[in-house]
């Protein structure tokens, strides 16, 4: 007995060294991401944030998957697509997939998916996201009951033809999203909202939900079913909900997790030594919104004159520090296709003149202004520093208000603010998903500024212009009104994605939207 | 006995539903909604949602609507995690910050009991002064500051202890001790002058005179007088160590229900608030009732009736 239980682990451990010589690294292929937050959900028609899509878009596939470098729609579910003559009728050639349960894809999953986004039952925060069909707001509003007259239908089981509101140049750009996945209708009337849980969900992505317990840990395995299985090289994906950021950062240090996409501003200094440091742009603006329905703000020589007394590359170089972008405009550089516009500079001379025409010299006679902003370390330093800064250009004293969060969005939506800090990411790479809440009323908008022009541009760049060039230049015009002449908010500069990858991972792209599909990242020595 | 209890608990329902009520009309007077977020939703997707969880009904029918539902043990679905309810979260959630606390509430007793005892034995000797220096240290360094620092020294700079999640016993060591230091050393102050207060009285004095030896006048003459304080301080201590501790469960990333008070209550989470103040409430009343009959025992002077 006791030689035999000596034996066989040297067997066994003989057995499987000889078999992990060749690709050691290779053998484990287990990544692990802390995701920073526990997600909300991981049912595609409901979630709406960036922690919850960087797993879900890895368990479900759409119409379309993202290029990993320059997010480009690639084929996913569906094989191959045309467009019509006038870009409003895409139709969609579905490839022979499977769901995790064996059963075929087929475009009434994704009929069925859309109808249960847009139902005002189902009660879907990302519902707009498919507004852009025919009727499809109308269905969301309930203003239409009947979904046959929504502006999708199968035409068999694997043809999907869509019909837009109008010719939408993004639309390849939404398909890819989470909430336009397709779900499985058995698993969900079987379950309700048990579906997405480990045991119950069916899914048709790269990977499969493996385990899942809140709080701790999610883990996704590879799904040997998927239509590119080949092409995945990770074996296992483990997502921690670590929150906070300085804990994050630590377990990265004691090799806990292979990548962790946020780093506490204090830590930047000393991450920035490190080899797996990394600092890329991202879709997203920070920037001051202006409330130009109350005096002083209603004059725009005064923001222009606020807005032209920052400077810029001081805050970003001595305050954010992670080497954000200033910026004068509101639309991120770097989109394909748009060549951007020119802001205001930064000149506190001609600010002060400003200033003293709209009858304050050197800030005298100036009503008290404040300053609101969320509770969270960045926005305390960059406000503290622009309020400095105004302080010194221009003379005039604007007091700093703190609010928790919830706070901060009823008063902002509310109009009860003069000033206020904001920050906007763009849903996919286009400037209209900057520039189309600024129109007049916008849900968004949330500053009281309107202006006529503006929302005919904007209208204009939604559905009338075809021509890419035309549309662009359209877009141009908008936000050149927005930033140059109206100035209803101030941008300060485009956000970065900064964080820690460990050196072996490989197939990890940098890219606007921080999106990075896990069936392109492998281990590697 | 019996009685006694069936009574006490009888009048948890009472003090619950004032709770409940209180919690309820407060939070609904917080400023912002549980969906509201930095990207403004639709009007009519709002409002979509809204009915979706009843809250477009007038506030008196959902206030009816959840006493209904928490007389039943329903404490409603979680906003925040729309595929969970909230019972759900706090059934999940519960063990583990039962886990936790467990073990702190161990170190907590054991450490300080001990160290109370001997400090109050030897008053003003070297032992007293290096424990209720180490108890005065205890109760200064906040958690935020200790969780932080076993982690630099036990986890990175010696690899011996993992830095944060849940699933091993390894997961276990620094949160415990984390959380339990700052109790030890509550603990360790109040025993010490429990067993000041306890070692001068006659009855300690009759039973040395009658020639017990040292450790049995302590453990068996002079310890239950002495923990009494200890105890009515270990009550209400135990309902707050049991429910799990805000900054411990998120410096070390534990899975607990510990993170849902504050977190829920930021969210405008409205069922999750209130979900975790009938929980801790009951907990609480529960803990208060047990130090009670507790003292019964141990006190001759506390009569049950």
């Amino acid at each position: 007995m006791r030689a035999r239980g000596a034996i066989v682990p040297t067997v066994l451990a003989l057995a499987l060294s000889a078999s992990a010589l060749p690709a050691p690294a290779a053998e484990k292929q287990v990544f692990r991401i802390n995701n920073m937050v526990e997600p909300e959900s991981l049912d595609p028609g409901l979630v709406t944030g960036v922690p919850e899509h960087r797993i879900v878009s890895n368990v479900f596939e759409g119409l379309t998957t993202t290029d990993p470098k320059d997010l480009s729609p690639r084929p996913g579910m569906a094989v191959s697509w045309t467009v019509s003559q006038d870009g409003s009728v895409y139709t969609f050639r579905l490839r022979d997939a499977r769901w995790t349960d064996g059963k075929p894809v087929t475009a009434h999953d994704f009929v069925y998916a859309w109808e249960r986004v847009l139902n005002p039952k189902t009660g879907a925060r990302y519902a707009q996201q498919l507004f852009a069909l025919k009727n499809g707001e109308e269905y969301n509003r309930g203003r239409r009951a009947d979904f046959s007259q929504v502006g999708v239908k199968a035409l068999d089981d694997r043809t999907l033809r869509v019909t837009l509101r109008c010719p939408t140049a993004y639309f390849l750009d939404l398909t890819s999203f989470s909430t336009l996945s397709p779900v499985p209708r058995w698993a969900i009337q079987a379950h309700g909202k048990d579906w997405v849980k480990p045991g119950k969900i069916v899914s048709n992505g790269p990977f499969r939900l493996a385990n899942w317990v809140p709080q701790q840990e999610l883990i996704l395995e590879k799904n040997p079913a998927h239509w590119d299985a080949a092409r995945v090289k990770l074996r296992k994906v483990v997502f921690l909900p670590t929150e906070d950021v300085h804990t994050a950062f630590k377990q990265f240090l004691a090799g806990e997790s292979d990548w962790v996409p946020q780093v506490p501003i204090s830590q930047i200094d000393a991450g920035r030594g490190r080899p797996e440091f990394y600092v890329t742009p991202y879709l997203g603006t920070y920037f001051f919104r202006f409330n130009v329905t109350r005096p002083p703000t209603n004059d725009v020589r005064v923001r222009k004159a606020l807005s032209m007394a920052v400077d810029r590359e001081a805050l970003t170089k001595y305050v954010t520090r992670a080497g954000e972008i200033p910026t004068s405009t509101f639309v991120p550089a770097g989109i394909r296709g748009y060549a951007g516009v020119r802001g205001l500079p930064y000149d506190p001379a001609a600010a002060k003149k400003l200033l003293a025409e709209a009858g304050y010299p050197d800030g005298r006679g100036l009503p008290r202004m404040e300053l609101l902003y969320n509770t969270n370390e960045l926005h305390r330093l960059v406000t503290q520093a622009v309020q400095q800064m105004w302080k010194e250009r221009l003379g005039i004293r604007v007091e700093l208000v703190n609010v928790e969060w919830k706070v901060y969005l009823a008063r902002q939506s509310s109009l009860d603010y003069q000033i206020s800090r904001a920050g906007w990411i763009g849903d996919y790479v286009d400037p209209n998903t900057f520039l189309n809440m600024w129109v007049s009323g916008g849900g968004n908008n949330q500053t009281g500024w309107s202006n006529r022009h503006y929302d005919e541009l904007i209208a204009q760049a939604a559905c009338r212009i075809v021509n890419p060039r035309e549309r662009m230049r359209a877009l141009q015009e908008a936000e050149r009104i927005l930033v140059a002449d109206e100035v209803p908010l101030m941008p300060l500069f485009t956000y970065v994605n900064k964080g820690l990858l460990a050196r072996q991972v490989k197939g990890w792209y940098p890219n606007l939207l921080d999106q990075h599909p896990l069936k392109y990242i492998s281990l590697e020595r | 006995m019996l009685e006694y209890i069936l009574r006490r608990v009888a009048g948890f329902v009472p003090v619950l539903f004032v709770i409940v009520s209180l919690s309820f009309f407060m939070m609904r007077l917080a400023p912002g909604g549980p969906f509201d977020q930095e990207r403004a939703l639709p009007e009519q997707v709002r409002r979509n949602i809204e009915a979706r969880y009843h809250l477009d009904e007038p506030l008196w029918r959902q206030y009816l609507r959840y006493l209904g539902d928490v007389a039943r043990g329903d404490l409603g679905p979680s906003f925040r995690y729309p595929d969970r309810s909230v019972n759900e979260l706090l059934r999940l959630g519960f063990p583990v910050s039962l886990a936790l606390g467990l073990c702190a509430l161990l170190i907590a007793v054991v450490l300080g009991g001990i160290a109370g005892i001997l400090a109050g034995l030897r008053r003003n000797a070297f032992l007293d002064s290096l424990s209720m220096t180490c108890a005065l240290g205890g109760i200064s360094v906040p958690n935020f500051v200790l969780g932080p620092l076993l982690m630099l020294i036990f986890a990175l700079r010696l690899p011996w202890l993992p830095v944060a999640g849940w699933g091993s016993w390894r997961h276990l060591v620094l949160p415990s001790l984390t959380l339990g230091t700052f109790y030890a050393a509550y603990i360790a102050r109040l025993t010490r002058a429990g067993v000041l207060e306890v070692i001068g009285q006659d009855f300690i004095r009759t039973a040395r005179a009658k020639g017990l030896r040292e450790a049995a006048v302590v453990l068996r003459h002079a310890l239950p007088g002495a923990i009494l304080p200890v105890l009515t301080y270990l009550g209400p201590a135990s309902a707050a160590i049991l429910t799990g501790s805000v900054v411990v469960e998120t410096i070390f990333s534990i899975p607990g229900i510990g993170r849902y008070f504050v977190a829920s209550a930021l969210n405008r989470d409205y069922t999750m608030v209130l979900g975790t103040v009938v929980f801790y409430s009951v907990l609480l009343l529960l803990f208060n009732l047990i130090v009670d009959v507790l003292y019964a025992y141990l006190d001759p002077r506390v009569q049950i009736r």
